[in-house]
């Protein structure tokens, strides 16, 4: 509950018809999109209560009746199983009063009982019952469940919600983020992934837009994160420099990545992409090459895992999950955990121990990224120059064999499509 | 309670004062020659029952990531902390509830302000440290664990020494 916003945004009547195009434009946006209350309104509107959205990992909720607190934007969603092992959204309301139902982060429960009249729900949302029911004679119980998130959805335990009750279906979301999901996946020897390792919670005073645009910018890591690159003696740096070969893309639906493959696959040296050689990994290696053969496990392990910002709050880092939740115009949690691979013991624990030091609120990475973010909240309320310029590469933006957009490494390839898509999702009804 | 008891418990509290007051100041070295050399340096998140070798914490150090955070710091381009929040604490509640002969563990609680250009924080913590007297007698940290009253909620960064 802690992280999530006191005062949410009620949606207000609908606002004027804005022309997005006058705001984002193919090279520049308008810094009013980062700081306008309104727009936020909107955004919540057309955004976060209306496209998929990235809600929890099925294995936080292994068991019948296991529950985990999570959001929707600012909303509390709780995350439940039922007995049946069937996963729900639900939202955090009792239909009498309104007060919360639940306030604890997580737990089992076959039932949540509202504590200021005793209503009483199972665990996929129904009325079970209510104290005193003479008074209620004549009423139908199943009009008086929790409110239910419209479509739920998930893909290889990614569990997805969307608060419309009709729109594209989530594999048309997410298109060619599945494949990035199957990729993450194959790094575990029995082919899933898991969130098991609990969250941490980095609230920024900033934009939620700064964040996902910062996921996928190649530009910064060589400025930003120069102190700990050079401190810790650590390769990434180079995979972000001007004459790397890695690419940056954008998929569509909002969707873009760092692809670092090109680099690993030059080096050629299975874990390099976790700054690691095969043989500090024995057991790891060998549960592989068991799984998938000596010749396909060499070529995941170098391979490495994927850098995708799955719009528009899902970021997978390589070895972390992040969950972006915005709370207001100007205030954003990312929560943050390290991704465990199933039947990888040895690797989990180091994915466990980096993820500590690079992220969260004291993380050698993840601060200086926050600061930056709440530097550029401050920044952008300048007046002038009213615009902020997005170009870096658009002269050398390609297209892949797959047809989607490419730019070298350090370009804002992923930028640019980030904002075409939200212009696209902005000016939709 | 014995003389004895009150100058050990003088000494605890003036090593915690000096901590703080190297924190405060931003004295990064002099900091981090106050730790053993298997130092543990322990902030944990979402209350303070996980096992942080299983579930992720606000920081972990062993003592080489002690070293690798100060050394960040000196690159001058740690911009979390650069600038540097100006920074004041009070330690009180100065408990000392385990003494083996070897190694003390001690309690406070701390009050810090700290100065941001996203806006002021106030964080509150309750300190467990457990001290060592090195080959001169004097105290040194082994462990330093902060439970953050607020720490199962999200955070403001805080990459300044607490």
């Amino acid at each position: 509950m802690s992280t999530c916003a006191p005062v949410i945004p009620i949606a207000r009547a609908n606002p004027e018809p804005r022309a997005w195009g006058d705001l984002v434009r193919e090279n520049e946006v308008h810094g009013s999109l980062y700081t306008d209350p309104v727009i936020f309104e909107e955004e919540l509107r057309k955004i976060w209560f209306r496209t998929w959205v990235y809600v929890g990992h099925e294995s936080e909720v292994p068991q019948p009746n296991d529950y985990v607190m999570k959001s929707i934007g600012p909303e509390p969603i709780l995350m439940t199983r039922d007995r049946e092992g069937r996963i729900h959204l639900l939202h955090n309301r009792c239909p009498h009063r309104g007060n919360r139902v639940c306030m604890t982060e997580k737990g089992s429960a076959r039932s949540f009982t509202c504590p200021y009249h005793g209503w009483t729900f199972t665990n996929d949302g129904a009325l079970r019952g209510y104290p005193f029911p003479s008074g209620y004679e004549g009423v139908d119980r199943s009009e008086l469940g929790l409110g239910k998130v419209a479509r739920v959805a998930s893909y290889k335990g990614f569990v997805f919600g969307s608060m419309a009750a009709e729109g594209p279906s989530l594999e048309e979301h997410l298109g060619a983020a599945m494949a990035a999901i199957d990729a993450l996946c194959l790094t575990s020897p029995e082919g899933e992934i898991e969130v098991t390792a609990g969250f941490l919670k980095h609230k920024v005073k900033s934009n939620w837009k700064f964040l996902v645009e910062n996921e996928t910018d190649g530009y910064h890591p060589s400025f930003v994160h120069a102190s700990i690159f050079e401190v810790a003696k650590s390769g990434i740096g180079s995979l972000y420099s001007s004459d790397s070969t890695a690419v940056s893309r954008y998929f569509g639906q909002g969707h873009s990545e760092n692809d670092l493959r090109p680099e690993f696959r030059k080096r050629d040296i299975p874990m390099s992409w976790f700054n690691t050689t095969a043989d500090r990994l024995p057991e790891y290696t060998r549960s592989m090459e068991a799984a998938y053969g000596v010749e396909q496990a060499r070529k995941i392990m170098i391979d490495g895992t994927p850098h995708i910002m799955i719009y528009p709050n899902l970021f997978i880092a390589e070895i972390q999950l992040f969950v972006i939740q915005p709370l207001a115009f100007n205030e954003s949690v990312q929560h943050v955990t390290a991704l465990q691979f199933k039947g990888a013991p040895d690797l989990n624990r180091r994915m466990r121990q980096q993820t500590m030091g690079s992220v969260g609120p004291a993380g050698f990475l993840l601060a200086d990224d926050a600061e930056m973010y709440e530097r550029t909240q401050l920044g952008v309320q300048a007046k002038s120059p009213e615009w902020l310029y997005l170009g870096r590469g658009k002269h050398r933006e390609r297209t892949d064999e797959n047809g989607y957009l490419i730019g070298d490494a350090t370009d804002e390839t992923p930028t640019r499509g980030i904002w075409r898509h939200y212009r696209s999702l902005m000016e939709a009804a | 309670m014995t003389v004895e008891d009150l100058l050990l418990h003088h000494e605890v509290s003036q090593f915690l004062y000096r901590e703080a007051r190297l924190q405060d100041n931003h004295e990064y070295d002099a900091w981090e020659a106050l730790w053993t050399d298997d130092g543990v340096y322990w902030i944990p998140a979402n209350g303070e029952a996980g096992d942080p070798e299983q579930e992720m914490s606000i920081v972990y150090d062993n003592r080489s990531r002690i070293a690798l955070r100060v050394r960040q710091f000196h690159t001058g381009k740690r911009y979390s902390q650069s600038p540097r929040s100006p920074l004041r604490r009070v330690i009180s509640n100065v408990e000392i509830l385990e003494d083996d002969g070897g190694q003390l563990l001690v309690t406070a609680n701390v009050i810090l302000f700290e100065a941001h250009a996203r806006g002021d924080t106030l964080w509150g913590s309750r300190n467990e440290y457990r001290l060592r007297r090195a080959e001169d007698g004097s105290l040194r940290m082994a462990g330093k664990k902060v439970v953050l009253t607020n720490n199962e909620k999200a955070l403001y960064s805080m990459a300044f020494l607490i």
